[in-house]
């Protein structure tokens, strides 16, 4: 296997703030890990404040870690200023230069770099071609609408051919519209030239749609790594399992282990989930969880091994879905979400109806609390 | 014009101002530049006498244009000086920005005439500079020229503006976005190829303010040079005071002062051709 693109070993950044003589540390990043490979398109993902934009501010020098030593190619970063890392950074509000018009704007880096001026006026008309702005070369960036500008910034840190891109949720300030279809576009630009990019958004759906791996953070710690499927059906702790997509959880105690395979106590029923990194013992207190379409509800009143009673406390119809809401004794409501698909009628079940919900033991996760 | 009264009312009071304590001493002004004299019957004799006499006599022009020389150094000076005071303001002086803010302005709020004179003070012969030069031993004899000179006009006239040329060049560098000197590293930039790609392109406006807010009233400049310029250091300014205050000829005086008006509209018209005006008043 090749080297990786950037490589972050036991990374850790603490801000010191002085209020009078109250001396306040905030540990942005704690004891990072991560290996991203060449031409990947890697997500970091988590909530406001977990520290992704001052992840992606080490990887560019804007800030240096408190602990820990920073890749790039193999090649250690502490000692190498911003102008000269070999990575480009696409910035959350753009900053696009105001006193330059958009081709001086794109055709800053290799000016600075003093590129030929053929060569450079070719590139830029490379570049906004690509992003498809060709005819706005000569406005200003106050001129330009918000797209625009964010595409502008696209092209002006592409057009430097960078090892690697860093993406500060740019496309955080677009309309739902223009987002989807820029983040199609922009995966398959990242594709098309091959540039490893580091993207940073709290979207878990632009994460899963646009990244081959993606690390999910909270409180300045890296949770879980991995692929958009192993994260939606494998993840790992409590935390990952909410905050991608949607996750039934259920509190029961460990009755039987054989491999992977557990038997838990929930609510006076023994129901099966998947031990996954963390092999359980019995006796003991443990969480799993469950995707709403993972669950199958069955109308029936008596009782299935295996499978726990509730009563439907809602019938939510979503076009393709149908939700419901069901309420099983000492837990929280779970979520069951059911495809309207062909040959199966929409509310098919009703409120009140008592159901027993089933699932397949790989299905149902234990997780780390 | 949707309320043609509150329109009024807003600039109602500041046209009344302009034209009581500005447009009417200026027409004023205009009319003595036209009277044969300045007391008794030739009052009332109208003449362009005063504007032949000032047109011919090329000592006026050379004063005039001595005095812009002047004018446009110390602006330039001052402006030199007030780029790194207010750079260091901005970007280096963190939380001791606002004392050191004020420590600038504070002197500004003592009279003018008394910093002129404590200038007086630190460049007389037995003053504060010609002491320590002697006591340190690198002149032998205290100097005279130090004051009673147009470098004393200077370098007093410079104290002065320092830190009023300071104030716009700081508002405009406090208004650059961080984030665009970061984007500037970011594309290869080293620190001084920022500051000359991005940091001065874009405090530029505050520049030619603070540069033209000392210019324009230096060249008007007449007590300082009074207080500590002897003979050679004398400006226009003074040769219009003594025009009104000695020679009492109001006729000439006005005529001197509605040239320097003119050189004065002839600098502001550069100003707003360089595009800056209408960038501050927009920004
Ligand atoms: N310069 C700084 N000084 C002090 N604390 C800082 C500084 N920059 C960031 N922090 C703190 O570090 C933590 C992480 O901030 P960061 O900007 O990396 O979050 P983020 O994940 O990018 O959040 P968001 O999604 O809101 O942009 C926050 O608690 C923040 O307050
Ligand atoms: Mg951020």
């Amino acid at each position: 296997m090749s080297e990786p693109a950037v490589e972050l070993r036991d990374v850790t950044k603490v801000f010191t703030s002085t209020r009078g003589d109250l001396a306040e540390e905030v540990y942005a990043v704690q004891e990072m890990n991560l290996e991203i490979a060449q031409g990947e398109f890697f997500t970091l993902l988590g909530p406001s404040g977990c520290g992704k934009t001052t992840t992606l501010r080490l990887i560019a020098g804007f800030e240096r870690p408190t602990k820990g030593e920073i890749f790039i190619h193999g090649q250690p970063m502490s000692k190498v200023p911003p102008n000269l890392r070999p990575v480009n950074t696409v910035f959350q509000n753009y900053a696009l230069f105001p006193h330059l018009n958009v081709a001086r704007n794109v055709g800053f880096g290799l000016e600075v770099r003093r590129v030929s001026r053929p060569e450079r006026e070719r590139r830029i008309h490379e570049a906004l071609d690509m992003v498809q702005l060709a005819e706005m070369s000569n406005r200003r960036p106050s001129q330009l609408s918000g797209g625009q500008q964010q595409r502008i910034a696209l092209a002006r840190a592409l057009v430097n051919q960078p090892a690697v891109l860093l993406l500060d949720e740019p496309l955080g300030a677009l309309d739902l519209k223009l987002r989807k279809a820029m983040q199609i576009e922009l995966k398959q630009l990242q594709a098309q030239v091959g540039i490893t990019f580091i993207y940073v958004t709290h979207d878990q759906e632009e994460a899963l749609t646009m990244s081959n791996r993606i690390a999910v953070m909270n409180k300045g710690r890296v949770l879980q790594v991995g692929d958009p499927v192993t994260l939606y059906e494998k993840p790992a702790s409590h935390f990952v399992a909410d905050f991608i997509g949607e996750s039934n959880f259920f509190r029961g105690v460990v009755e039987a282990v054989s491999g992977q395979l557990v038997e838990v106590q929930v609510s006076g029923t023994r129901v099966r989930a998947t031990a996954g990194a963390l092999p359980p013992s019995s006796g003991q207190e443990a969480l799993f969880a469950v995707r709403p379409e993972k669950v199958r509800l069955i109308i029936s009143e008596e009782s299935i091994d295996g499978a726990l009673r509730g009563v439907i406390q809602e019938v939510i119809y979503i076009g393709t879905d149908t939700r419901y809401i069901v309420n099983v004794e000492a837990q929280s409501p779970v979520a069951v979400r059911v495809q309207n698909g062909c040959g199966i009628a929409p509310q098919e079940y009703r409120r009140g109806d008592v159901v027993q919900l089933s699932w397949l033991p790989e299905d149902a996760h234990l997780l780390a609390d | 014009m949707e309320h043609p009264r509150r329109l009024f009312a807003l600039i109602g009071p500041p046209s009344v101002y302009l034209t009581l304590f500005f447009l009417l001493p200026l027409g004023i002004m205009a009319v003595f530049s036209f009277r044969a004299g300045t007391i008794g019957e030739a009052r009332n004799v109208f003449t362009l006498e005063h504007y032949r006499q000032f047109i011919a006599n090329a000592a006026y022009h050379r004063l005039l244009w001595r005095s812009s020389l002047m004018a446009f150094g110390i602006a330039s000076i001052s402006t030199l000086l007030a780029y790194p005071l207010a750079y260091f303001l901005t970007f280096q002086a963190g939380e001791r920005k606002l004392t050191l803010m004020t420590l600038i302005i504070i002197p500004t709020w003592t009279s003018y005439l008394l910093r002129v004179f404590a200038w007086k003070l630190i460049l007389g012969t037995n003053g504060l500079l010609n002491t320590l030069l002697l006591s340190l031993g690198i002149i032998d004899q205290a100097s005279p020229i130090l004051l009673y000179s147009r470098t004393a006009v200077m370098v007093t006239l410079v104290y002065v503006w320092v830190p009023f040329v300071a104030l716009p060049i700081f508002a405009a560098l406090e208004r650059i976005d961080r984030s665009l000197l970061e984007a500037a590293a970011d594309l290869g930039c080293k620190p001084w190829e920022a500051f000359l790609r991005v940091t001065l392109p874009l405090s530029a406006p505050g520049v030619i303010a603070g540069f033209f807010f000392c210019l324009i009233p230096t060249l008007g400049e007449y007590v300082t040079p009074l207080l500590v310029g002897g003979g050679q250091g004398a400006m226009y300014g003074n040769l219009i005071q003594d025009q009104f205050v000695r020679a009492l000829n109001w006729s000439m005086g006005s005529v001197m002062s509605l040239a320097m008006l003119l050189a004065v509209i002839v600098l502001l018209v550069i100003f707003s051709r360089m595009g800056s005006f209408s960038k501050l008043l927009e920004l």
